[in-house]
């Protein structure tokens, strides 16, 4: 018998025009990206799980929690949820202290069946907002004000967590500042956290599941490496077509100061990381990085060669063919060219070897 | 420099300033933030309701005042059935004159102080756990607060300033019904222009303090906003 899903959902909204018909049926689910173009009916989605809109005839659960069974609601303040806006909406009335207190205060009482209300102190220090704690927030940057607002819906002691973009509209640098943040902050949380976004990088370094979303239905749901590699998916065509791959630390090469990374598939090696052994990473490898061979190369630069069995090939396009490939139960893209496709006789089932020139280290 | 009577009528302006504003920022309140909110098809209508004082010639207000509140009046007669005296002419008369005349200059603050908040802190405040009354509160209230000075100067000093009104439904009692407005008209009527000058000069400059700290405020509003 397989587990209860964790989150159960059922939302029908309307919202002028707009209409958002999803149902969800989530596993223990980590980080759960909600991905879309605008206008797909993420943010409604996001809202009407808190309940900031009517979601008539609806059925919601969070754990054991059921928060819409039809026409039984509970309202919006007693959803034990934090919801980062996208604009950070900060209270412009109270200081850094007085926004944060003002969730702390209200936090779902510590029980039992809870986990206890994360220590302010604790929180404050893990988003690194402790110096700001005094200021009026007129004067807070921007990267700031995301950090403050994010702390404020923790420190409410949330069941699940809903981040609507909480990076948007900051620069590149600030950006790159508050990813780690936040990448800490879900491995702390032992909570579900859905996050909006439609920046691919941010979804491939903190997503565990992806619901990828088109003009208010959801087009397909999965683990995030899944959901990239798939064919019938558009996230995996274009220039940023990618697989995603969880790999543990095995060791270092201190004569070529390298890294080892085991993934069921191999073994990998990039350039020195000062990371422990046994530690696990998030690594990336686009589909154009990859190239296929029929024989394991031996005179070649390229470190990265594993074994790997045809599962797909779809045409990209007049020239070009994306195929995906099965390396040890992991899902992996390469692109090549129609005219090697048919000079390797490549077709599904077949064996070769791919050659990975990069690979990127996420977190 | 006054005399007892015109002390009298300085106090007693204060009193129905005072009482008419708090009422009308009680009152005013849910008004205001039923109109900054709802998207009821009735809302125009109350608009212009609440509105109606700032054109309409304080004679007729005052007239249909007085008609409302003398003995064959409904609220004469209301009165009468729980055994007390028609209000016309009454201090309990003019503060209900004076609600219904400075109602614009109260709900029109606070309706605008509220719209200007948007749903926004609302909706963070309820994702935080805050109850519709807790958010009101703790969110609406302080964040409308210019809008609240505002609209207790304006309520404050447009009772101060009424005249037509007080003289339809109140007549000229000192100690009762005889406010600052009326005491210059009577001191003018009797030629006592030294008089006059006292009550008017003292009420130019206590308008012009409180309309100051009106925009002072506002000014400050505006860059709280900015954020």
């Amino acid at each position: 018998m397989t587990a209860p899903a964790q989150i159960e959902a059922r939302l029908h909204v309307t919202c002028g025009d707009f209409r958002l018909d999803a149902e969800l049926s989530l596993p223990d689910c980590g980080v759960v990206a909600l991905f879309g173009e605008s206008g797909s009916g993420k943010t409604t989605m996001l809202r009407a799980i808190a309940g900031l809109e009517a979601n008539p005839g609806g059925y919601l659960r969070v754990g054991d929690s059921v928060w819409q069974d039809g026409a039984q609601v509970v309202p919006v303040h007693r959803r034990a949820l934090g919801y980062v806006f996208q604009e950070s909406s900060l209270f412009t009335h109270l200081s850094v202290r007085g926004n944060l207190e003002f969730g702390h205060r209200r936090a779902r009482p510590a029980n039992g069946t809870t986990p206890p209300a994360r220590a302010f102190d604790e929180i404050v220090a893990l988003l690194g907002i402790g110096p700001l704690l005094g200021r009026g927030v007129g004067r807070l940057s921007g990267g700031e004000r995301r950090r403050v607002a994010i702390a404020r819906a923790v420190l409410r002691n949330p069941r699940l967590l809903l981040m609507d973009e909480p990076l948007t509209g900051l620069d590149m640098r600030a950006r790159h500042e508050i990813l780690p943040f936040i990448e800490r902050l879900v491995a702390e949380l032992s909570i579900p956290v859905f996050y909006v976004s439609h920046a691919a990088d941010e979804v491939a370094r903190l997503a565990d599941q992806l619901v990828l979303l088109d003009a208010g239905r959801i087009v397909a749901t999965g683990p995030i490496n899944d959901m990239l590699t798939r064919l019938d998916l558009p996230l995996a065509h274009g220039e940023q077509a990618e697989a995603l791959i969880e790999a543990v630390v095995a060791g270092h090469d201190d004569e070529f100061a390298l890294t080892l990374l085991d993934f069921p598939g191999g073994r990998f090696c990039v350039p020195r990381k000062a990371l422990r052994i046994g530690a696990p990473v998030r690594l990336r490898i686009l589909a154009r990085d990859v190239s296929l061979t029929l024989e394991h190369q031996t005179d070649t630069s390229i470190l990265n060669i594993f074994p790997a069995t045809v599962e797909a090939i779809s045409a990209e396009n007049e020239s070009q063919n994306l195929v995906r490939l099965d390396a040890g139960g992991v899902p992996v893209l390469s692109q090549v060219t129609r005219k090697s496709t048919v000079a390797l006789d490549l077709q599904p089932g077949r064996v070769v070897y791919a050659q990975a020139k990069s690979i990127a280290l996420l977190a | 420099m006054l005399t007892h009577i015109e002390w009298l009528a300085v106090w007693l302006t204060l009193r129905l300033a005072l009482t008419t504003t708090l009422i009308l920022l009680l009152f005013g309140t849910p008004l205001a933030w039923w109109l900054a909110g709802t998207r009821s098809r009735v809302r125009p209508i109350i608009e212009a309701v609440v509105a109606l004082p700032l054109i309409l010639p304080p004679t007729v207000l005052g007239f249909y005042l007085l008609i409302a509140l003398g003995p064959s009046g409904p609220i004469g007669e209301f009165m009468a059935l729980l055994g007390g005296a028609p209000l016309a002419f009454t201090f309990t008369g003019l503060v209900i004159g004076s609600v219904i005349y400075s109602l614009p200059f109260v709900v029109q603050p606070l309706q605008s102080a509220f719209a200007g908040i948007g749903q926004r802190p609302m909706e963070v405040a309820a994702t935080l756990g805050a109850s519709p009354l807790d958010r009101f509160f703790r969110v609406a209230l302080p964040l409308a607060r210019n809008g609240y000075l505002t609209a207790a100067v304006l309520g404050f000093a447009h009772t101060v300033g009424e005249f037509g009104v007080v003289l339809m439904i109140g007549g000229s009692i000192p100690g009762e019904t005889q406010v600052l407005s009326i005491a210059i008209y009577d001191n003018v009527e009797m030629l006592e222009y030294g008089r006059a000058h006292w009550l008017a000069g003292g009420l130019l400059l206590l308008s012009f303090g409180l309309l100051m700290i009106v925009y002072a405020a506002n000014r400050r509003f505006v860059v709280a906003r900015v954020v």
